[in-house]
């Protein structure tokens, strides 16, 4: 049986050790999409909870969009890869869409008053917040390939406890 | 204008009025942001004579053209107002996402006078603002006013930065709290806040930042975060700037007992390489900064067990083995009481180990301490007393609350030989002996006994430099590094990523490409004598002179004991070298008063007239 096409889409996958809420990613989001400096109208969102814990979130690729499912004016369109297209003439910046989503991936533009989420920078190799994370803790990748990467990491710090 | 929002607010607290300025574009070119604004501001606001905890004084807050942009660590911001604890010229500058967001309000900063009949906090909503009740708010700590402001505005990302206890109970070493664990720290700031009745300024910004040209910006933004992931910013990444430990340790420069000495027996247990393994939970950074400096401890058992806080190497060392305190723990804990109660953790540090020198002497007794034992080395004591000078607890904390000077002056019996200030503001940690161009650069600083006005401990540090000895050819060193300085701190940028500049052109690069104003590396550094000699014409106002440039007596009267700078001492002749070197680099006066040609050349005809000598 085939992987589910969840498992192969590449999202944004972001390593809480080495994220620590430096908003870079917000800042370069801003200027790439919006040729403007406003951190509040990136598509990727820095969170920290203090005191320690730090994250950046941008849309998941859902394989069931609850955003898609939401959208009560056919405005929300599922692309090929997985990402989220949103029709701006159809959406009234009712906000459904952002309600349902669990990640709170999609936000109010505070220009247009339309909703509006990463579109992981399609005209780009890759995400640019991905390109330009001074810390590394952005990656473009599956889920999958992140967990290994994850085991990777864990594995590596335990050689050199050993080894010290 | 580009950069700079153009426009900053007038609140008048006693009034209850709000207005809005407008930033001339003379004033930004001039003064650059930051401490420009602030020493500008400060000189045609407060007069002679006026009472710093009265509502006379002001509080002035300031960004400057890189906040809001995507200039790595521009997101800065200073808060400026005549200082109680030292009675010149006071401000302190601090980072976090304060000042980013203030700037995406559509403002460049804001200016505040008067005095509120009851507590209150501003509530800057991009074009609006308003003063809230906070009643309810008064004898909260910072981190809990933060989080309560947050509440009731009802928004996770508003900015907050908040007074604790100690600067509503006009504590002079009170300071100003944003995102936890940035200050505004030194001077008192927090104090003036506190006197104005004034408990928080809290900030929603959602409106584009324009700057003049985007993309060659960008570029070079890009290009500089890069470079922060370089050697030049190696040691503030890995180890924080708890890195000095041991290298100080080595040179014979890092202060234990109270300047005492220059070494600590104990440094290796609190070493950064040691915090980090032991202590340092996580690293994190401020708004906008690439590079991420911020060890924030966590204390994992033993007596203090869940203390969280963000520990520096100044903290570190003042706290720790100032008071010959080796317990990291304990340290981490009085530096998590500091920054909840809203205390400076280097002044706190400094007037904790001159009251424990003091007590091992015999001039304090333990009636004088309520029953604290106060000898070197109890980090549960510093803990303590940390704790009650924050809220002014008791006989102890009421006489340690208003920091060193005034204390050893109460205490009296010699004890002031030994109250380590330069101006009342207490001596950060490097050792005044073993490190003396370093000395005459914290005695010739603006603001007190400071680190950070010039940088003039680096060439003791690598060695570029007898720093054992003085000469007048240290004056050119500190007065060419406070007018470097001054643009860093009016830009603003940090100074942790000064190394990676190649050169002040390309910071005035940085500069044009923001603002569209165009600039040039020299005429950044003009700015920059321009700005100090500002900030020294307002001390000069209020009586500064060449006597008020020097160290305590312990720094001329006692050689150092340890080993590697045995028998060093500064000399008075050597000193009053250096300073004659330094005002004649300035063009000053022998007197330390800056000459009206001097004056005039820079522009500055109104102090000329005023001060000038």
């Amino acid at each position: 049986m085939a992987l589910s096409e969840q498992r192969t889409r590449r999202i944004i996958v972001c390593d809480t050790d080495k994220c620590n809420g430096c908003q870079i990613c917000e800042f370069i989001c801003s200027v790439v999409k919006e040729k403007t400096t406003n951190h509040k109208k990136s598509r990727i969102r820095a969170v920290r909870i203090e005191p320690f814990f730090n994250i950046a979130v941008a849309c998941r690729k859902c394989e069931k969009p609850t955003c898609e499912r939401a959208c009560p004016r056919d405005a929300i369109h599922v692309q090929a890869d997985g990402s989220i297209k949103i029709d701006k003439d159809n959406c009234n910046g009712c906000g459904w869409c952002i309600e349902s989503c669990e990640f709170g991936a999609l936000r109010l533009h505070l220009d247009g008053k339309v909703a509006f989420t990463c579109d992981f920078c399609t005209e780009f190799e890759e995400p640019q917040c991905v390109k330009y994370c001074p810390k590394g803790a952005l990656k473009y990748t599956t889920i999958d390939q992140a967990a290994r990467e994850s085991v990777k990491d864990v594995l590596m710090d335990l050689i050199e406890v050993r080894e010290s | 204008m580009r950069g700079y929002a153009g426009k900053y607010l007038r609140v008048g607290l006693s009034s209850k009025t709000v207005s809005e300025e407008r930033l001339e574009e003379g004033m930004a070119a001039d003064y650059i942001g930051g401490l420009g604004f602030g020493a500008r501001t400060l000189l045609d606001m407060v007069p002679k004579g006026v009472d710093p905890l009265s509502s006379e004084n002001v509080l002035a807050w300031w960004t400057g053209p890189f906040a809001g942009t995507i200039v790595p660590t521009g997101s800065k911001f200073g808060v400026f107002a005549l200082s109680p604890l030292t009675r010149i010229f006071g401000f302190g500058i601090c980072s976090g996402g304060f000042g980013n967001e203030l700037k995406s309000a559509g403002w460049d900063g804001a200016v505040i006078t008067g005095r509120s009949e009851k507590p209150v906090y501003l509530f800057i909503d991009d074009g609006s603002a308003v003063l809230m009740d906070a009643s309810g708010l008064w004898g909260k700590t910072t981190w809990d006013t933060e989080e309560l402001i947050r509440e009731e505005l009802g928004d996770g990302a508003v900015r907050v930065a908040a007074i604790g206890p100690a600067g509503e109970k006009l504590g002079n070493l009170a300071n100003i709290t944003t995102d936890r664990n940035r200050q505004v720290g030194r001077s008192g700031m927090g104090a003036v806040a506190g006197s104005k009745n004034l408990k928080a300024v809290a900030v929603r910004g959602t409106r584009d930042v324009e700057v003049a040209n985007l993309d060659e910006l960008t570029k070079m933004a890009l290009d500089l975060n890069e470079r922060c992931q370089g050697p030049k910013t190696e040691k503030y990444r890995v180890y924080g700037t708890p890195a000095n430990i041991l290298v100080h340790n080595r040179l014979g420069c890092l202060p234990s007992y109270n300047f005492q000495r220059g070494t600590f027996e104990k440094a290796e247990e609190v070493s950064g390489e040691r915090m980090l393994k032991t202590h340092v939970k996580k690293i994190l950074a401020c708004t906008g900064c690439p590079v991420a400096c911020d060890h924030v401890n966590e204390v994992k058992e033993g007596p203090y067990a869940g203390t969280v806080a963000s520990v520096d190497y100044e903290s570190l060392a003042q706290l720790g083995p100032l008071c010959g305190v080796s317990d990291l723990s304990a340290v981490t804990k009085a530096v998590e009481v500091c920054d909840k109660l809203g205390v400076d953790t280097i002044s706190a540090g400094v007037t904790i180990a001159w009251a424990m020198e003091c007590y091992e002497k015999g001039l304090l007794s333990k009636d004088d301490t309520d029953g604290l034992d106060l000898r070197f080395g109890n980090g549960d004591a510093v803990v303590e007393a940390a704790r009650r000078m924050s809220l002014k607890e008791g006989k102890l904390g009421s006489f340690l609350s208003e920091g060193v000077r005034k204390a050893s002056e109460k205490l009296g019996r010699g004890s002031a030989k030994f109250a380590i200030h330069c101006k009342g503001m207490e001596w950060a940690a490097y050792s005044m002996r073993s490190l003396q161009t370093s000395t005459v650069g914290f005695c010739t600083s603006i603001r007190g006994a400071d680190y950070l006005r010039s940088g003039s401990y680096q060439v003791d540090v690598a060695g570029k430099v007898d720093r054992l000895k003085l000469d007048g050819s240290r004056g050119k060193i500190v007065s060419d590094g406070e007018n470097q300085y001054s643009i860093i701190d009016s830009l603003i940028l940090c100074k942790f990523t000064r190394g990676v500049y190649s050169s002040m052109d390309e910071v005035a690069k940085l500069y044009t490409l923001a603002t569209g104003i165009e600039m040039t590396g020299p005429q950044l550094l003009k700015a920059g004598e321009r700005i100090y000699n500002a900030a020294k014409c307002f001390n000069v106002r209020f009586g500064m002179t060449r006597k008020d440039d020097y160290p305590p007596p312990r720094a001329f009267e006692e050689t150092m004991a340890d080993e590697v700078v045995k028998g060093t001492k500064i000399t008075r002749e050597e000193f009053d070298e250096a300073l004659d070197g330094y005002y004649e680099s300035r063009g000053w006066n022998k007197d330390g008063i800056p000459t009206k040609a001097k004056l005039i050349e820079l522009g500055l005809t109104k102090e000329a007239e005023e001060v000038g000598a």
